[in-house]
């Protein structure tokens, strides 16, 4: 909201001394954010008023030049013709007699343009008569600017006649407060913070003449959402009454272009009142107007030209021939005013709030009004700010009043029962009751306060003060946040992080240690994702959650596996120059159940909020939500298909959990290097190398190497209070061995028979050796272990050794079909 | 060895001789001394000391001396060879150093030819969310965790913001499935506290850092993609003071001893009174305002940096969750951690932040 000082001090005195950016810092200091200072127009020098006193035509140039004899006060004129400046002028909408502005030379005017005497078409031009673009008051360029006959006097300073120099701040309005959306607004809650007096412009109706015939008549069919209406109609107005310039210039600083005088009052009006209005031609209503829902498959065509289809829930402004408006968020074409209107009516109506926001949701269509309707307009402004409005095209337009029509239902006027001790106990500090009191007064609340609590009437114009605590935030408000004392407040003794919070912080450090780079992706895949990870057209990680407006439609889906996520970042990096990065990722997937369909269900519970929801409700507002377990992948450029199955084991060892893999063929994976990481009966996740299909598709290193586990299930059967070893001090005896097998004979099998058959002897067996190749008949290959025997209570002989190591191979001979090397 | 002493005159045993014993000695220390390594001392030692050095045959002749001559005789030699072995042992110490000495000069490296390794790192955006969770952990508090996919009730109803509610339209919400699904994604981390409001009984003191989603474009300073924090209290008696206490204590916490903060009114739907809240410049603490000599780029002079929003929890969200506004109290605050780290660290660019260079999140290590 754009505010000019200029503007406000028409209600509030604000002291001369005050500048714009110490208005700007009252406004902050209860509560606005303001945004920006800006001042009106970039002229420097003098401008005063002028009064052409003689024009002559000059003949002979290409166009029609008028030089001008200026009445521009006893002590701006010409040193050789007091009083009097001739000028040149190539416009020609003025006439002798008017009032102009008149920049003197040295004025310099926006874009650097100064002033001079000069000598042009055989004259001396001793000033410049103005347009409003070349004050940068606006792009009217249609001529000069000419001030209503009496308005001023000649060398008078045309500055505050134009608002120039004039300071306007940008006020972001939070959506609790329509009542801001206005200069009256504004301007209150600079009277509070000055604690200077405030004039309520809308306290007094302004007095129009006698009604003089028969108004439009108007009638609201749905009094909930359309409390009030009023319609004042007007006759001949003069369609050609240019708008005076204090309202074109006001509306310029505020951002409003001007339109026609006609709908350009409408505007001033509901800046400065906070009343959004519109002017209707009256010779093109038919009949009665009424406020309706739309009916099915009816249409209007908007003022911004848009043809909108309508719903039965849009609230219209209609007559007996359709819809006019879309009542509260814009009017529609047919009605508008136009160059011919002389009767006009103004419509001032009090929306339902919610009525108004879906309307302008419904639609996509954001307005003045809407923004105003949406965060609630005064119940009591619309005959104020229509009388206003039909005020102006009288005096500006020589219009003459025919009457009012009306329809409300009476208003709720909302009392709240108010302690005055109840700001003290949520700030943590007293407040002075009768400073409380004063500060409620101010922002237009009646109290009675012979009551306890207090009785207090909040202003119409403050919807959103509608309960005891609303009250509060403006006692506090106004004192200033400030003036809140500071206090800890002392926790119950906690407990610290819980077990999995720890786990995970600990898998970071883990992987990160082992010189990985953790990456934080956005969660979002698309269709060509699933598909370049090569998997199946049935497979379950396709089934994912669509997003209804993603920001891409490439990526509409919510992921089910971090890995093109980690594979985007991967190939970022070596592109980059980092070839051997390896990357990791701990974040939730989102895995739908087969009954929760990718595009959502419609009609989902909403449980009430007037108390908490039952255990049933909350179950079904549980159910709407996929499962989110937390995974952990990685993808590293340069590794093996053997480091990503060992870091996946080691980060289970890490977190107290044995996990065993085995030989498995899921995409995205290399179906010969692949390697399901398997806890107890459970898959809970894959390693090995990435298929050379998927590096192609994904423009991956070759041979990237990848895993990806689920988190959430290594976390929950982590070990996180292991039993302390035996320390065992007897001798230890080192056995090697080397068992031929088949090819396809997994070790940790063959490892896993040999540990079992060994016995408690046997205190740790390692894999250090797999050997394929000449030594080893065709189809075999030999696995070296490496044995380590030790007893608790004695060293172990020779024979005791021989018995438990030779015990292994049997049984790897009987389950392999193994043979010692 | 000379023929046997007739005549018993050890005079004639001319090796025994003081004189003769003399010169042994001082050829071998002189051998000894000139001995420039272990091996040279060796054949020295064996020279001038081993079985047939000059020493070990004048000893033998000893025994062939009349016992009246034997003693003083012996005592002669054995003071010889006292002298010569105990030369022998010092130069023997004397060489080994020098060959030890030598040895390690022998073995010396380059030390500056080492490099680090490959450094593995920890998203910041990790970190930072763990090191405030270290901060209120420290105070009592609970870390308290909520789905990134919400339930649309528990992101808007619960928290006060109608359906219609002008501030669901503020919070660009991504919906799942369709417009009418009932599932967002979470456009703030409030929820959770809901969630805890739902399963805990007051006093509540959690935490919450999570991912959250806004539909804005990437760019320089925004991201689809977030992370917040937001902490909830919830007791008898909790007051604004109450929050202005806490967030002062976060901000000392994060950004040094006797940093503090200020609030401004704001609004927010789910907090009444509802603020702003601005961090007092880490850098400048103030120093810059109103002063060209000290320019601050952390604060652009102003002094406080935009930090985050709170309140006192609204008396209707507390009633949504089942708890008596009239028995307890609370307050929120919420703050963007991606913000926060952009003006601790220097980050001018949001993009760093997604795009997973190596060398951004390298840069911030293990964490704290
Ligand atoms: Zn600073």
């Amino acid at each position: 909201m754009k505010v000019p000082v200029s503007w406000l001090r028409d209600y509030v005195a604000i002291p001369e001394s005050l500048s714009g950016r110490d208005v700007a810092e009252l406004l902050v200091g209860v509560g606005f954010e303001v945004e920006g200072v800006e001042t009106v127009g970039d002229v420097r020098g003098a401008l005063v008023v002028g009064r052409v006193q003689a024009i002559e035509e000059l003949e002979g140039f290409k166009k029609p030049i008028r030089f001008c004899q200026v009445e521009v006060g006893p002590s701006n004129g010409h040193v050789d013709t007091p009083g009097i400046r001739g000028i040149i002028c190539g416009a020609r909408n003025f006439a002798e007699g008017d009032l102009v502005i008149i920049a003197l030379p040295g004025t310099t005017l926006p874009g650097d343009f100064t002033i001079g005497t000069r000598e042009t078409y055989g004259r001396i031009s001793d000033g410049m008569i103005c347009s409003q673009r070349e004050l940068g008051l606006g792009d009217d360029h249609d001529g000069i600017m000419i001030l209503p006959a009496g308005s001023a006097t000649p060398g008078d300073d045309a500055f505050p006649i134009l608002g120039l120099g004039d300071e306007v701040l940008d006020i972001a309005v939070t959506p609790d407060r329509g009542y801001a959306l206005s200069i009256r607004g504004i301007a209150r809650e600079v009277a509070i913070a000055q604690g200077i007096p405030f004039t309520d412009p809308a306290d007094a109706l302004p007095e129009l003449p006698e009604s003089s015939g028969t108004p439009v008549d108007v009638d609201s069919e749905d009094r909930a959402a359309c409390d009030l209406i009023v319609l004042r109609t007007l006759e001949n107005f003069n369609p050609a009454a240019p708008t005076p310039d204090f309202i074109k210039s006001r509306l310029a600083a505020v951002g409003v272009r001007s339109i026609s005088f006609a709908v350009d009052v409408t505007n001033y009006v509901m800046f400065e009142l906070g009343q959004p209005l519109h002017a209707f031609d009256a010779d093109k209503i038919t009949g009665k107007i009424r406020v309706r829902r739309a009916l099915a498959g009816e249409k209007l065509e908007t003022l911004d030209h848009v043809v909108r289809e309508l719903s039965n829930e849009d609230l219209l402004i209609a007559d007996d021939s359709g819809a006019l408006s879309l009542a509260g968020i814009m009017g529609g074409l047919t009605s508008e005013i136009s160059e011919s209107t002389t009767r006009v009516v103004i419509e001032a109506a009090h929306f339902d709030a919610v009525d108004a926001a879906k309307s302008s949701r419904r639609h996509k269509l954001s307005s003045e009004a809407s923004r105003r309707f949406e965060r609630g307009v005064d119940r009591m402004l619309a005959p104020v700010a229509s009388a206003r409005a039909a005020e102006l095209l009288i005096q500006y337009g020589g219009a003459t009043y025919v009457g009012l029509a009306g329809v409300e239902t009476a208003p709720d006027l909302v009392h709240v029962s108010f302690d005055p001790e109840h700001p003290s106990r949520v700030a943590g500090r007293s407040y002075d009751v009768s400073a409380t009191k004063a500060t409620l007064v101010a922002l237009g609340c009646h109290i009675d306060d012979s009551k306890s609590p207090w009785d207090v009437r909040v202003p119409t114009w403050r919807p959103d003060l509608s309960t005891s605590i609303d009250l509060v935030e403006e006692v506090i408000r106004i004192d200033g946040y400030n003036n809140v004392p500071t206090r800890l407040p002392v926790a119950p003794k906690g407990s610290g992080y819980t077990a999995k919070q720890k786990l995970l912080r600990r898998s970071g450090l883990f992987l990160a240690g082992r010189g990985l780079v953790e990456v934080r992706n956005y969660p979002f895949m698309g269709q060509a994702e699933f598909d370049n990870l090569e998997l199946a057209s049935d497979a379950t990680r396709r089934h994912a959650l669509k997003l209804a407006n993603p920001l891409s439609d490439e990526q509409p889906f919510m992921r089910t596996t971090l890995l093109p996520g980690l594979f985007a970042a991967l190939t970022r990096n070596t592109s980059r120059g980092f070839a051997d990065a390896a990357l990791f990722e701990i974040a939730s997937v989102s895995l739908p159940t087969p009954a929760q369909p990718a595009t959502g269900i419609t009609n989902p519970p909403r449980p009430s909020v007037s108390g908490r929801p039952s255990e049933n409700d909350i179950a079904q507002l549980e159910a709407l939500l996929p499962a989110q377990p937390t995974y952990v992948s990685a993808v590293l450029a340069t590794g093996m298909w053997n480091d990503a199955i060992e870091l996946v084991v080691s980060l289970a060892s890490e977190l107290g959990v044995d996990v065993t893999v085995r030989a498995a063929d899921i995409a995205p994976w290399h179906p010969g290097r692949c390697a399901q990481i398997i806890l107890g009966d459970r898959v809970i996740g894959t390693a090995g190398e990435i298929s050379p299909r998927v590096n192609e598709n994904f423009g991956l290193p070759k041979r990237t190497v990848a895993f990806e586990v689920d988190l959430d299930v290594l976390v929950l059967h982590a070990n996180v209070t292991p039993s302390a070893p035996r320390i065992w001090t007897f001798p230890i005896a080192k056995e090697d061995i080397a068992l031929v097998v088949a090819k396809d004979v997994a070790a940790s099998d063959v490892m896993e028979t040999v540990r079992q058959a060994a016995g408690e002897l046997l205190e740790d067996i390692r894999l250090f050796d797999v050997y394929e190749g000449a030594q080893v008949p065709e189809g075999h290959k030999s696995l070296a272990f490496a044995l380590r025997f030790r007893a608790a209570d004695r060293t172990l002989s020779a024979d005791e050794v021989a018995e438990a190591r030779q015990a292994g191979i049997v049984a790897a001979a009987a389950q392999f079909g193994a043979t010692l090397r | 060895m000379s023929a046997p002493n007739k005549s018993f005159d050890p005079v004639e045993v001319t090796t025994l001789s003081p004189e003769a014993l003399a010169g042994f000695v001082a050829d071998a220390l002189q051998a000894f001394a000139h001995a420039a390594n272990l091996d040279e001392l060796k054949e020295a030692r064996l020279a001038h000391i081993g079985d047939r050095s000059a020493l070990a045959l004048a000893n033998r002749e000893v025994g062939a001396l009349p016992p009246a001559a034997k003693a003083d005789a012996g005592k002669r030699i054995g003071q010889a060879r006292g002298q010569v072995n105990q030369a022998l042992e010092a130069r023997t110490a004397e060489l080994e150093a020098a060959r030890d000495a030598a040895l390690l000069v022998e073995e010396s490296v380059d030390v500056t030819t080492v490099m680090p390794a490959t450094r593995g790192g920890r998203h910041p955006l990790t970190t930072i969310q763990e090191q405030v969770a270290d901060v209120f952990i420290a105070l009592g508090y609970r870390v308290a965790e909520g789905p990134e996919i919400e339930a649309e009730w528990l992101n808007f109803d619960a928290l006060n913001i109608a359906p219609n509610h002008p501030a669901r339209t503020m919070q660009d919400t991504f919906f799942v499935g369709n417009e009418d699904s009932g599932v967002v994604l979470r456009t703030h981390t409030s929820p959770v506290q809901i969630r805890s409001m739902l399963t805990q009984q007051p006093p509540i003191y959690v935490i919450c850092p999570g991912r959250v989603f806004r539909t804005d474009e990437l760019d320089a300073t925004h991201s689809p993609v977030f992370h917040q924090v937001e902490a909830l209290v919830i007791d008898k008696g909790i007051t604004m003071a109450d929050l202005k206490g806490t967030l002062d204590h976060f901000a000392s916490s994060m950004f040094g001893e006797g940093i503090v903060t200020r609030l401004r009114p704001s609004y927010f739907p789910f907090t009444e009174p509802s603020a702003e809240v601005d961090l007092q410049c880490f850098v400048c603490r103030g120093a810059s305002i109103d002063n060209p000599e000290a320019v601050c780029r952390t604060c652009r002079s102003e002094g406080w940096i935009e930090w985050g929003g709170c309140g006192m929890v609204n008396p209707k969200v507390l009633v949504a969750c089942g708890i008596d506004p009239e028995e307890f109290s609370g307050f929120a605050f919420g703050m963007g951690l991606e913000r926060t780290l952009m003006f601790r660290h220097g980050i001018t660019d949001m993009r760093d932040m997604v795009e997973g260079d190596v060398r951004f999140t390298r840069a911030f290590g293990l964490g704290v």
